[in-house]
């Protein structure tokens, strides 16, 4: 029952089925809605706001709303913009983001926000929040300093038995992620690896692999990142 | 116009981005045709001679000092640039931002595993800078107007900034001189 | 023993973790806290990790993991508690009991808390030691009553009023709490009597004329957002669903609203009637009454007319007389938390989790608790429902105006001499209800709460209806000798960024930061750029996802716009910069540790 829809993206006419959510829809037609919590293949969050979009007047997020026929959907206008800089700027605030001496540095997906978005210096006060690190794990360095509180982890990683390795703890401002200590302990090297890759900062890496690709050549270094999700030659 | 004229320095830096701004290569050349400099490491004046059109600060406020002269830059140009992640936001000296600084004088002067100072003498002496809380980024002590991130910022960066700035045009950045590492 | 009692409890609730928060609470009753190894239980009996219990626990002001006192001090820091003076009582709270808020003293026998509104602001400061409700607080009776947790005794002794009228003072209540009713209409008077409607009307409608007749009626939802009950009820109906449920949200926790709790003690009976026709309008067997845990007080009251109307014949099987309608209620409690009054987080609460907000689309009434067509509904709405009913939706349309039907029971606190409840017409001005609660020199009203407006003395005429002032009817009044920005508007700016689920960038972050914009005008170091600030701030939060989110900078912005000249009394008139460091504060450390005076 998936049927055709038709929709515009500022005023760009359209077409993709109903079971997708806006950002799919918006993707096979080679439009780019920048995304942060959201990951392929996983429930969407829609926690991070970076994809808000506006669907006839509203905001909505396009991470969690199913495309629909004839919606009329505003993407790339000046204070949906201006709100998603206002996001990223916020987490670069409310973390201690050390870009100069991150692992991830150049395969982070927040960073590679702030470049798409070429902002220069966030308008918000650094917050320099009291976080730590846990380094306690074998093969898990859980950097909170670096988190961005996007759930991905908790939703993704996951053991055998279906258990969350990765919860929230607390709410508000003092809200964190927890590494269970008990599956902590067990976590075989492929849910560690899962757990670095869904990391879209470094908060979460696998002991001896922060520098498995050398700096000047990774993801985002030389390509800005909606024309990783969106390769050029697709782009209408 | 007479030439615009430039002051730099360096508060809780590491000169990493007056080092970048050298690589412009030869750039400098025609920078030199375009400006002239002031107060400044590059030409080694200490003190302002004159009021300037364009400041370049690299690095934070960790002391003092750092606030002293940034005020001064403030004071004495009309254009002020924080470039580099120190000036931004403090950079690696504000790794120590979450930490109080009583411990980190401890552990520099008193507890540190390669710390020798048997009689546990502490810099008190009234010469020297006093010692902020935290490492204030530069935008949060004064105005700055424009800000030039990266560690350090890429030279093409400044070179397109400072170009775009003193001819007064518009500049378009390549999406490879925005980094912040 | 302890894990016997773990696993009872786990068995008690079937094994089924969406019914964790019940588990937990049950657990905490017996031992006072949640332990590591009773998490470990729970954790290994319900297949999930024990941060995944965790994160549960730590979401929720009233659960804990580490030991409290035996009697557990909860005071309201809410406005109108501070107003009535909160701060003498806390600090004789910690000079009797020798502790600071947050500890617990060495004997393990008391522990302070502070805690949001608790729905008594018609009769602060107020406090709940061991879910027991003590109001009119004075420095005297915080004396009497440390002296008697010194002397063990149980709390309920430590009463020294005559219980407050209505059924608090039925055996099954007995607690001080007052009613105040002030003024009563079709929801509140005395002439309901339990059943009516659904032995002589509902059972002799269809299902789709009981929800014609709501439509009709033009009622919207009480708690705040005024959605078309009826519509609800229709789009719910429609759903497909091998289950469907109604919830009855008693999870008033907007700062300054009371009714509901009022409502529930007086008029339970009709609650659960308005419940039972909902379940009979959409074809719901299952009914739940999501009850704010500060109310757990009323527990042993609320169950027994549960089963007083299973004894009519009004809930259980074939109700009424209608064949084949069977509903029953269970009441669900909550665990403090302010988000979980947002339709969505309730229903996630509910389910044993965490309780932040849903994305929408799917809607409850399609997708909701359990995956299931779900009606949320507030208290007050629901017993609109009933009197509609009974009267039909003519007399209804007759009270009120023309787009805001019927009664709104109101919640009225602050600077007036007749705090307390009044069920009025809608169609009223902000000056009426100075009028009649006896306020005078009135500076501000805090119209619907904190995510409401603070509305000036030029806007008093301004009409309460959904298209002017619209209101789940908590109503705050200040005299002209409170302080607005520093009193009031600081005190919800710091609800707001306790009370965030953390799950936005936007509202984890943005109220914090516009509570130190606030400080740092207060300390005389605001420019003229912090005011726009503070705008472009707020507009950022219109991007959250839910109600709390985007209103959580109405504090700060409608307080701006509306008493724009105690912001730019504040402010430096011809500095344009001021970042508010202060250097003295700055240095002060690092000096004392070197030894060195300092000299700037």
């Amino acid at each position: 029952m998936n049927n055709k829809v038709n929709f515009t993206i500022d005023d760009k006419e359209c077409t993709s089925t109903s079971d997708k959510y806006i950002v799919e829809a918006a993707r096979e037609n080679g439009v780019y809605i920048p995304t942060l919590c959201n990951y392929d293949g996983v429930k969407p969050a829609g926690s991070c706001r970076v994809c808000t979009v506006k669907v006839n007047k509203r905001y909505l997020t396009a991470c969690t709303t199913p495309i629909a026929e004839g919606m009329e959907i505003e993407v790339n206008t000046t204070d949906l913009q201006d709100f998603r800089n206002a996001v990223v700027e916020l987490l670069f605030t409310e973390g201690n983001h050390f870009c100069p001496a991150c692992e991830k540095s150049g395969n982070c997906e927040l960073q590679a926000l702030a470049y798409k978005f070429q902002i220069m210096a966030p308008r918000f006060p650094f917050q320099f929040n009291e976080r730590y690190i846990d380094a306690s794990n074998p093969k898990i360095y859980h950097d909170h300093n670096r988190c961005i509180l996007c759930k991905r982890c908790i939703r993704v990683v996951k053991d055998d038995k279906g258990k969350s390795v990765f919860a929230f703890e607390n709410r508000a401002r003092q809200i964190r992620i927890n590494f269970d200590s008990k599956l902590g302990e067990v976590l075989t090297d492929e849910l560690a690896e899962k757990a670095m890759e869904v990391c879209p900062v470094g908060s979460i890496l696998v002991k001896g692999k922060g520098f498995k690709d050398p700096i000047g050549t990774r993801k985002f270094d030389h390509t800005p990142i909606d024309k990783i999700v969106i390769p050029e030659k697709q782009n209408i | 116009m007479s030439r615009p004229i430039i002051a730099t320095t360096s508060l809780a830096g590491c000169f990493g981005c007056h080092m970048s701004f050298l690589d412009i290569d030869e750039r400098i050349l025609d920078l030199i045709e375009l400006v002239e400099f002031n107060k400044s490491p590059i030409d080694d004046i200490k003190t302002f001679t004159k009021d300037c059109d364009i400041g370049l600060i690299e690095g934070g406020c960790c002391n003092t000092e750092n606030i002293h002269i940034l005020k001064e830059f403030r004071k004495k140009c009309k254009i002020l640039i924080s470039f580099g992640e120190c000036a931004i936001m403090g950079g690696l000296p504000a790794l120590r931002n979450d930490i109080s600084v009583k411990e980190c004088l401890a552990e520099a002067y008193l507890d540190g595993i390669s710390t020798v100072n048997k009689e546990e003498i502490l810099p008190n002496d009234e010469e020297l800078p006093m010692i902020l809380n935290k490492v204030y980024p530069c935008h949060e002590v004064v105005k700055m107007d424009y800000h030039l991130p990266g560690c350090p910022p890429r030279a093409d960066l400044i070179w397109d900034v400072l170009h775009a700035l003193i001819l007064g045009t518009d500049v378009e950045l390549p999406y490879e001189v925005v980094k912040y590492d | 023993m302890t894990k016997d009692f773990v696993h009872q409890t786990i068995k008690k609730f079937n094994s089924d973790s969406y019914r964790l928060l019940d588990m937990l609470l049950d657990i905490q009753q017996e031992y006072g806290y949640i332990s590591k190894d009773n998490i470990s239980v729970l954790a290994g009996e319900l297949n999930q990790s024990e941060a995944d219990i965790g994160q549960t626990i730590t979401f929720y002001h009233f659960l804990r993991s580490k030991p409290q006192g035996k009697y557990s001090i909860y005071l309201n820091n809410s406005i109108v508690s501070k107003m009535m003076g909160m701060d003498k009582i806390a600090r004789q709270f910690e000079k009797e009991s020798g502790i600071k808020f947050g500890e617990v003293t060495k004997d393990g026998q008391i522990s302070l808390h502070y805690t949001s509104c608790i729905g008594m602001s018609d009769q602060e400061p107020a406090a709940i030691i061991n879910e027991k409700i003590f109001t009119n607080l004075t420095t005297f009776r915080v004396k009497e009553i440390v002296l008697a947790m010194r002397q063990g005794k149980p709390v309920e002794s430590m009463y020294c009023t005559n219980f407050g009228g209505g059924k608090n003072s039925s055996p099954l209540v007995e607690s001080v709490v007052r009613n105040n009713i002030r003024r009563s209409g079709p929801l509140l008077q005395l002439n309901y009597v339990p059943g009516q409607v659904l032995q002589n009307k509902v059972s002799l409608m269809s299902p789709d004329e009981v929800i014609s007749e709501i439509k009709d009626s033009h009622l919207r939802g009480r708690g705040g957002a005024g959605f078309p009950t009826g519509l609800k009820w229709q789009f719910c109906r429609r759903a497909k669903g091998a289950r469907k449920f109604i919830f009855c949200n008693a999870d008033e926790g907007e700062p300054g609203t009371f009714k509901d709790r009022v409502l529930l003690t007086e008029k339970p009976e009709m609650v659960f009637e308005g419940m039972t026709v909902a379940a009979y309008a959409v074809g719901a067997k299952e009914g739940i009454l999501y009850l704010r845990y500060e109310y757990k007080y009323l527990e042993t009251y609320l169950k027994q007319v549960l089963q007083d109307l299973h004894g009519k014949n009004l809930l259980g099987e074939n109700i009424s007389g209608i064949s084949g309608f069977d509903f029953d209620i269970r009441i669900q409690y909550g665990a403090g938390a302010y988000i979980c009054g947002e339709e969505s987080s309730l229903i996630e609460s509910a389910e044993g989790k965490r309780g932040e907000p849903r994305p929408r689309p799917p809607f409850p009434v399609e997708k909701g608790y359990l995956g299931y067509p779900t009606i949320v509904n507030n208290v007050e709405t629901l017993c609109s429902t009933v009197t509609i009913l009974q009267n039909g939706a003519n007399w209804y349309r007759e009270l009120g105006t023309d787009e805001s039907t019927g009664t709104k029971v109101l919640s009225i606190s602050g600077d007036c001499l007749y705090p307390g409840i009044y069920e009025l017409e809608w169609g009223f001005s902000i000056n009426d209800i100075l009028e009649m609660s006896g306020a005078e020199s009135t500076q501000a009203v805090q119209v619907g709460g904190p995510s409401g407006a603070l509305v000036p003395p030029s806007q008093f005429n301004r009409i309460l209806c959904y298209s002017d002032l619209a209101t789940g009817g908590s109503l705050i009044i200040f005299n002209q000798t409170r302080d607005l920005l520093r009193d009031v508007v600081m005190n919800f700016t710091e609800f707001f960024v306790e009370e965030s689920c953390g799950s936005c960038v936007p509202c984890r972050n943005i109220p914090a930061l516009l509570k130190k914009k606030l400080e740092k005008i207060q300390a005389g170091d605001g420019v003229r750029e912090d005011l726009k600030e503070i705008e472009e701030w707020s507009n950022i939060m219109q991007i959250n996802r839910c109600g709390l989110g985007h209103t959580a900078a109405n504090p700060v912005i409608t307080s701006l716009k509306n008493f724009r000249k105690l912001y730019e009394a504040l402010i430096q008139k011809d500095v344009n910069f001021d970042s508010g460091i202060d250097l003295s504060a700055a240095v002060a450390e690092s000096c004392e540790f070197v030894d060195r005076i300092p000299q700037l």
